[in-house]
């Protein structure tokens, strides 16, 4: 069992409030990612969860359990951090070992927990290393391996794959989405990458400045932002924005389109937004097309990869009419 | 590429550190070549370099006049003693300043060193009422307690920096794992800190073995150190400088053992791998 439930949890450092006031619940079993950008609070509001930090006011409770007050190490939650933190003079084994050392448990399971927990990690070889004679990914997984072996009621990742390189990355993505599908632990993602995010979790939490500015799954964050802020940071490339009298036409303060939501023309057509092509980004399977448009400013386009472009040329744009999202002026969705 | 330095320069450079080196072993090298010289020899009106009639017996005299090695039992005592109980009320006093500072953390660490700054003297009479009617003078022990409180600052300090370099990720990975405080301190803060813990620990056995004030001023004839030892052949005696030398090689020979051995400890250097 693992279902967290934050009720109004706020977080002052000193004078200054980190998190005004969140309330949250996330099921057992589920993989909730918390993403926003830099310096939202994301790490905060994990920290706060795993008890490394004291919440200021407001409840957390897991599994129904009111768990506000208790220290770390009595919350029966397993940590994976950015920088691994594994504990330099064991070697692997002990590392692994060391949750259940603490838990007192009889030599002969702790054997049989890092021996099975090595062998899903592909660590065997390693278990007589020390952290600093392994690579990146070996040591992230070293640390999956000691978060999994106690059989934790939640997962807390604080951007586990940040110091990994691009390819890795992936790898280890896959990898930690499959651990879930097998052990169906409940397991909170804190990332800023948003394809991270799309693609690992059963729900979102999009932050800003301490905020939930929206909670939902990945396709009703992208298909129904709540504002302009979730609908600005979901979706690769971002979705375009649009004010004024363009806006004004379709009543509303400020439109968005997403670069994939358009219709591109090279010859005049009417009722198109004529525009310049300024760069155009070649990915082989998309091509980017950055789009000076008269009067509305630079715009995102994606089109196939088919068609080449360059800089200069003259293009018409058609957004896709019921793929406009409309915003009030305080940058909600209407 | 490796930065080229003319070869006079660094002959010039080596020869000079050569010359402040001898300079500097100089007194410890003339009461090695003294405590083997006759005391006639050693305050001969020209001076020999080494000793012509080879002799232990100032040595004997030594140990006959004041007993050496009850004087050297007592320092280990007080020196291993007071460096141990240091550390003790120092790692978990470090620990909460670098790892769980407050606004005034700071403010402490700066309180706690400017008590060195004070002259010892000026606490010498409430600390010698308070040892007499507390009836510490003259004890092991008493002496052991105040070593352990003038070194304290400086052992509590130097663990602070040592640990100030641990990155505090890895406790609160230990705390993620079910690690009470003391299991934190004990199975990774201690053994990731070996390094500085063992030079703060040599570094302590030698201020306290070396501390002459308060060893002389608290204690006579019971519990005396190999400090007391010294001075107190030195006074009575006038110039017996071949026994004097002697009394002090005896009294410096431990510790200069103990420091040749561990210099590569003093010198510390760990690197941690687990960190990026
Ligand atoms: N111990 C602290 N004392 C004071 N301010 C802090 C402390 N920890 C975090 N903050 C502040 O809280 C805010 C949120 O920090 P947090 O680390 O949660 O951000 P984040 O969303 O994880 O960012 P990033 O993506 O860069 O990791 C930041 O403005 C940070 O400066
Ligand atoms: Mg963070």
């Amino acid at each position: 069992m693992g279902s967290i439930s934050l009720q109004h949890v706020k977080k002052s450092f000193g004078e200054v409030q980190i998190i005004p006031d969140i309330s949250l619940d996330i099921n057992d079993g589920e993989f909730v990612v918390f993403v926003g950008p830099s310096g939202c609070g994301k790490s905060t509001l994990l920290r706060l969860i795993a008890g490394l930090e004291d919440t200021t006011s407001g409840q957390i409770l897991l599994d129904g359990e009111d768990m506000t007050k208790a220290p770390p190490a009595r919350r029966g939650l397993a940590m994976v951090f950015q920088s691994y933190a594994l504990y330099p003079h064991m070697t692997v084994r002990d590392n692994i070992a060391f949750p259940l050392k603490m838990a007192k448990a009889p030599k002969e399971l702790i054997d049989q927990k890092v021996e099975y927990a090595a062998r899903t990690l592909n660590l065997s070889s390693y278990l007589d290393r020390r952290p600093r004679a392994l690579s990146g990914g070996q040591r992230q997984r070293v640390a999956i391996g000691r978060a999994i072996v106690r059989e934790p009621k939640a997962f807390l990742f604080d951007e586990p794959l940040s110091n990994l390189d691009a390819a890795l990355r992936v790898n280890m993505r896959l990898e930690i989405t499959e651990l879930h599908q097998q052990l169906k632990t409940t397991m909170i993602y804190v990332t800023h990458d948003q394809v991270e995010a799309m693609t690992m979790a059963d729900r979102i939490v999009v932050l800003n400045a301490g905020n939930v500015e929206q909670f939902g799954s990945p396709l009703d964050l992208y298909k129904k932002p709540a504002n302009r802020f979730v609908a600005g940071f979901i979706g690769s490339p971002k979705m375009n924005f649009i004010d004024g009298p363009e806006a004004a036409k379709h009543n509303a303060h400020s439109i968005g389109v997403r670069p994939e939501h358009f219709t591109l023309a090279t010859s005049a057509t009417s009722g198109a937004w004529k525009g310049k092509v300024g760069v155009a980004e070649q990915l082989g399977s998309d091509t980017f097309l950055h789009v000076h448009v008269e009067g509305l400013g630079l715009m995102t386009i994606r089109t196939d990869g088919d068609q080449t472009f360059s800089h200069g040329d003259d293009v018409y744009l058609t957004p896709d009419p019921t793929r406009i999202y409309r915003f009030d002026a305080a940058g909600n969705a209407i | 590429m490796a930065r080229t330095v003319p070869a006079s320069t660094r002959i010039g450079f080596t020869l000079l550190a050569w010359v402040i080196a001898l300079l500097l072993f100089s007194p410890i090298l003339w009461v090695l070549l003294t405590a083997f010289k006759t005391e006639a020899e050693a305050i001969a009106a020209s001076p020999t370099f080494l000793p012509q009639n080879f002799t232990l017996e100032n040595f004997a005299a030594v140990q006959d006049r004041s007993d050496y090695f009850k004087h050297a039992f007592n320092s280990i005592v007080v020196s291993l003693g007071s460096t141990l109980l240091g550390l003790a009320i120092g790692i978990p006093a470090a620990w909460a300043m670098a790892f769980a500072p407050t606004k005034r953390t700071k403010d402490v660490l700066m309180w706690m060193l400017s008590t060195k700054m004070m002259p010892a003297v000026g606490v010498l009479i409430p600390i010698y009422l308070i040892f007499r009617d507390l009836r510490l003078l003259d004890t092991v022990h008493g002496l052991t307690l105040i070593m352990t409180l003038i070194n304290l600052p400086i052992i509590i300090w130097m663990l602070y920096t040592y640990f100030k370099e641990i990155p505090v990720d890895i406790l609160e990975a230990a705390r993620m794992d079910g690690a009470e405080l003391w299991n934190e301190i004990v199975h990774v803060l201690v053994p990731m800190a070996v390094p500085g813990i063992a030079s703060t620990l040599l570094l302590n056995v030698i201020l306290a073995w070396n501390e002459a004030f308060w060893t002389i001023t608290l204690t006579s004839g019971r519990a005396g150190t190999l400090t007391a030892f010294i001075s107190s052949f030195s006074s009575p005696q006038g110039l017996f400088l071949a026994k004097l030398s002697a009394a002090s090689l005896l009294a410096i020979a431990p510790i200069l053992l103990m420091g040749w051995f561990s210099q590569k400890q003093l010198v510390r250097g760990l690197t941690f791998g687990a960190v990026k």
